[in-house]
């Protein structure tokens, strides 16, 4: 019931908030606030209430479920189940869309309410993803949330709001349009095989090894969903735009969370449902992963406005997070959800500085801008904090994460691991160039510009604290996500070495009893 | 042949029905008073629409050689009777509006819905043929109802020489049939599934082309545009829904008795023109900034979405059928209502301009448009996913995928304009223009129509699960 809260906060919150900020805006704001700590407040409970039990391994994955009839006529069930993965995003969330109501307080003036219902019910979407474990209800919430989206960035963005939106919708509805198909021709694949026609999560599992054919091609289906969100290389394109025209808490919410949501979809669905398949597909994925690193970070280094080059930077990060969840290798994915939250802090910290700097000079062209350090320390020592963690500098929270990921893709693939560490050099590069660009050097255009304010600042400093404490202690995140993450592997390998074709790449997990066992072995004996 | 009390109970509906439709001629002739007729009309649907569970007792039966009552027919009576009493109610709610000869419209209306409840019901050529005359002659008359508008005239005119056309198709589609089997009765043609003559595949494919016609399927879709834009708007929602499920009901009960496969000429046909509505429907609405007329292309799209039931003839793609066709129908009808509820007395609402900043004016008939777009974009919370994925499963389970690999591309481009309708309604309000100057008093017989319309919407896109059971138990009478 408590997973229902989660998404009955901010769907009512959200309404509430509209219908109260016809009249008066600035409780609308207050109300959001409160809504989205009550929502954060429970994650956290959640958390502390589990926290012994997320290191405990055992046959059950789930911390918590609510599982009741959705559609019975076709098997689809109202299944949500949380885990620590599901855990540390949904915390991820409550916390980033806190920081979005609060970074838009004096952004946003017109319609507020409806600007923060639109947030609120994002967030819902958002969590219904994150939680839910019905592939119809999954993919139910997966294109809801563009609805939120599309409407954050196509009212409240900049000039060409409208071109970009429209790129936005159109990406991600035709990736998520794919996976519909691919989950039905799962259902189907197993319904026809096994007579239960169902589209709960892990009676799915295993069901295809059968007809490797199939299930590459299904597979892709759920990699072309996860891919555009994530955004993989050639898919990447409509992420710019959003970016950049969107409002800054659309930009908090688009990289903070959305882009994360691709990267979950990738470890809870894609490998454990198509093991094989995406072993197939691995060399491929793991090459744009490295393209979208240092393309990702070129792009960066070549643009002129500023919120289309941290748009970049997210490129290249994500590219980590596909390369590290495509080797497969367990310390890679548990550094690609280190960068889930890394990215997520960092790069929404960056978001809305840039968006501070925008409400203060009216422009983004990096090239205008200069010596600001001496006007607004404070706020330039938050940008220093920023690009420091977005650089990868050890003592922070994103080091953390891309060592993990290089030192688990060099296991499996040293050349690769060798080209994204290139990435890293760029990533320093285009960093400290852009606080160069912004905050020394002479201040040729004659700013005068106020410093950080106490709301700003206090924004920044959770961003900054959090950033420098789960880099100093990130075996928080590693707790929280190892149970769930050995979960995920073991299922992948139970379902590919059953086959007897794999070539496992999870050494310590192997001995674990193979989850799903009806699965394993129906796919033994159609396997011959 | 002796008709029976038994009969007679299983064609309630039809019986309510033309008997209203008389009970209203005869009131008009008695005393013109716009709500009585309006009133009556729509006792007399909703008593028809009750009928239907009396009928229902009685599936299946056949009713002479020429009507069935069973479950197929009664689920699409049902959707057609529930259209029928929003349209009236939207009729009502335009004709207040100070057109002069107000009442007959209500009959013309009882009479084409009459003729498309006939088509739902027939297994025999020759009712087919009476079905889709009545529905014809209604729809000719009701189109050209506003002689003032020269535009309603041109429309009648095109839609009638065009549908002359199509029935003489049908006609002699009939009478080659009848030649090869010797018989009128639909079941007679079973013989196509294995190997047919090429006589009655002549006659099935001409017959086709009056149904395509009807359907507005590609390449036979030219006329629906200019009708649409044409004719009255409450008479566009009855040739977008009520006219549409007649002859798909009809077009679903031949490809059941030919258990239609894909790889045979006549499959390869059906599957051409579904694909081309998909992409050309869906593409020709890109550019379009007449609301009407992007209306009429996406609904040639969505009729080129529905064909892939026809390939899946089960309960299961059957009922795909009837959801997607009830989730169109509750977005169309909620389009046109706020169109309707937007035109003045003289000037419909129907290019994009005066949708401009609706969500700052009228933020409730924006939020019904909004929701009726994303439903017919295919989009979450919305009637319209929900329908989306009950046809695509209905394909995949047949493993249609060419089919279904066009629905996603083809949706795709739909999308498009789908949401370029809301961002016209969320831009900013024209400079100059005044908020008071836009606004309509909005009826309560409006309110009523759109409130309803999107209580469906919603609650079959978030919680399908009892309008499942229901269509369910329907398609399953008498088994």
């Amino acid at each position: 019931m408590i997973l229902n809260w989660l998404l009955l906060i901010p769907l009512l919150g959200g309404v509430v908030a509209w219908l109260v900020g016809l009249r008066r805006p600035m409780w609308s704001r207050w109300l959001s606030l409160a809504a989205l700590g009550a929502y954060f407040i429970l994650v956290l409970a959640l958390w502390v209430t589990n926290v012994d039990r997320l290191t405990v391994a055992t046959e059950q994955p789930w911390l918590l479920q609510f599982d009741s009839a959705w559609i019975p006529q076709i098997g689809a069930r109202y299944h949500l189940a949380l885990d620590g993965l599901s855990l540390v995003l949904l915390a991820l969330t409550g916390l980033l869309s806190l920081l979005a109501v609060a970074t838009s307080w004096q952004e946003i003036q017109d319609r507020v309410g409806f600007f923060h219902f639109n947030l609120l019910w994002a967030v819902a979407a958002l969590t219904g993803v994150f939680l839910a474990v019905d592939l119809l209800l999954f993919s139910f919430f997966w294109e809801v949330m563009l609805v939120p989206l599309y409407l954050l960035i196509g009212i409240w963005g900049h000039e060409r709001r409208i071109y970009a939106t429209l790129k936005f919708v159109l990406f991600t509805q035709l990736g998520g349009l794919l996976m519909l198909v691919a989950i039905l021709g799962l259902y189907f694949l197993h319904g026809d095989t096994t007579g239960i026609y169902t589209f709960d999560y892990q009676s799915l599992l295993g069901t295809n090894v059968a007809f490797p054919r199939l299930a590459f091609w299904l597979m892709l289906g759920f990699f072309a969903a996860f891919a555009v969100k994530l955004p993989a290389f050639p898919l990447h394109s409509w992420l710019p735009d959003a970016h950049t025209e969107a409002p800054t808490a659309g930009s908090v919410l688009l990289a903070g969370l959305v882009l994360k949501a691709g990267a979950y979809g990738f470890l809870r669905f894609l490998f454990p449902l198509f093991p094989q398949a995406a072993a197939s597909f691995a060399p491929v994925a793991m090459g744009l992963g490295v393209i979208g690193i240092l393309y990702g970070a070129v792009m960066a280094f070549a643009q002129t406005d500023l919120k289309r080059m941290v748009a970049y930077t997210s490129v290249s990060h994500m590219g980590f997070i596909l390369l590290g969840v495509f080797s497969r290798h367990n310390l890679a994915w548990q550094g690609a959800v280190v960068i889930m939250v890394a990215h997520g802090l960092s790069t929404s910290g960056l978001f809305m500085l840039v968006g501070d700097l925008y409400q203060r000079l009216g422009t983004r062209d990096i090239t205008r801008m200069g010596g600001l350090w001496t006007l607004a320390p404070r706020m330039s020592r938050i940008a220093l904090m920023l690009a420091l963690a977005s650089l990868g500098l050890p003592g922070l929270v994103n080091f953390v994460g891309e060592y993990l990921v290089l030192v688990g893709v060099y296991k499996t693939n040293s050349w690769m691991a060798g080209a994204a560490a290139v990435g890293l050099v760029i990533a320093t590069v285009y960093s400290l160039w852009m606080l160069q660009r912004i905050f020394t050097g002479e201040n040729v255009a004659g700013w005068h510009i106020a410093d950080y304010g106490r709301r700003e600042l206090a924004i920044m400093t959770v961003v900054v604290v959090l950033l420098v404490g789960l880099g100093l202690y990130p075996q928080l995140l590693l707790n929280t996500t190892q149970t769930a993450l050995t979960h995920l592997q073991a299922t992948t390998a139970a379902t590919e070495s059953s086959v007897g074709q794999a070539q496992t790449l999870v050494q310590p997990y192997e001995q674990l009893p193979a989850a799903g066992g009806d699965g394993t072995a129906y796919s033994l004996e159609r396997g011959k | 042949m002796i008709v029976t009390t038994s009969d007679l109970l299983a064609i309630l509906p039809l019986i309510i029905v033309a008997t209203t439709a008389l009970v209203v001629m005869l009131a008009i002739a008695v005393r013109r008073v716009h709500r009585l007729t309006a009133s009556l009309t729509l006792t007399g649907l909703t008593l028809a629409f009750v009928s239907l569970f009396v009928a229902a007792r009685f599936a299946v039966r056949s009713v002479t050689p020429l009507l069935i009552v069973d479950g197929l027919g009664l689920a699409f009576l049902g959707l057609i009777l529930a259209a029928g009493l929003v349209v009236t109610l939207f009729t009502y709610v335009y004709l207040e509006r100070g057109v002069e000869q107000r009442d007959e419209h209500y009959l013309l209306l009882l009479i084409a819905i009459l003729g498309t409840m006939a088509l739902a019901m027939s297994v025999h050529w020759s009712a087919f043929f009476l079905g889709l005359e009545t529905l014809g002659v209604a729809l000719y008359s009701l189109i050209a109802y506003q002689a003032a508008q020269p535009r309603a005239i041109e429309a009648g005119i095109k839609y009638f020489t065009l549908a002359a056309l199509s029935t003489a198709f049908v006609a002699f589609g009939i009478a080659l049939i009848y030649a090869d089997t010797g018989s009128l009765e639909l079941d007679a043609l079973t013989s196509l599934a294995t190997e047919g003559s090429l006589l009655t595949l002549a006659g099935i494919v001409l017959v086709l082309v009056g149904i395509a016609f009807k359907l507005a399927l590609v390449p036979f879709h030219q006329w629906s545009p200019d009708v649409y834009q044409g004719a009255a708007a409450p008479v566009t929602a009855l040739i977008a829904t009520i006219s549409k499920a007649g002859v798909f009901a009809f077009f679903l009960r031949t490809s059941v008795v030919l258990a239609l496969p894909l790889d045979s000429s006549y499959g390869l046909i059906v599957a051409v023109l579904a694909v081309a509505s998909m992409f050309i429907g869906n593409l020709l609405a890109l550019r379009q900034q007449n609301f009407k007329r992007l209306l009429a292309y996406s609904s040639v799209a969505h009729m080129g979405y529905l064909l892939i039931a026809v390939f899946a003839i089960e309960t299961w793609a059957l009922m795909g059928a009837i959801v997607y066709l009830a989730a169109y129908f509750v977005a169309v009808l909620a389009a046109l209502g706020v169109l309707i509820t937007l035109s003045g007395p003289t000037e419909e609402a129907e290019t994009l301009e005066p949708y401009r900043g609706l969500f700052w004016r009228h933020p409730w008939l924006a939020a019904v448009l909004t929701l009726s777009m994303l439903s017919l974009a295919g989009f979450p919370l919305t009637a319209g996913f929900i329908g989306k994925v009950i046809l695509v499963a209905g394909g995949i389970g047949n493993t249609l995928w060419g089919l279904v690999i066009s629905l996603i591309l083809s949706s795709i481009i739909g999308v498009y304009y789908y949401l370029r309708v809301i961002v016209v309604m969320f831009a900013p309000l024209p400079e100059g223009k005044t908020q008071a100057a836009a606004l309509a008093v909005v009826p309560w017989s409006a309110w009523l129509g759109l409130a309803g319309l999107t209580v469906l919407l919603l609650w079959i896109g978030i919680y399908p699960s009892p309008f499942f059971a229901t269509v369910e138990i329907v398609l399953g009478l008498g088994r």
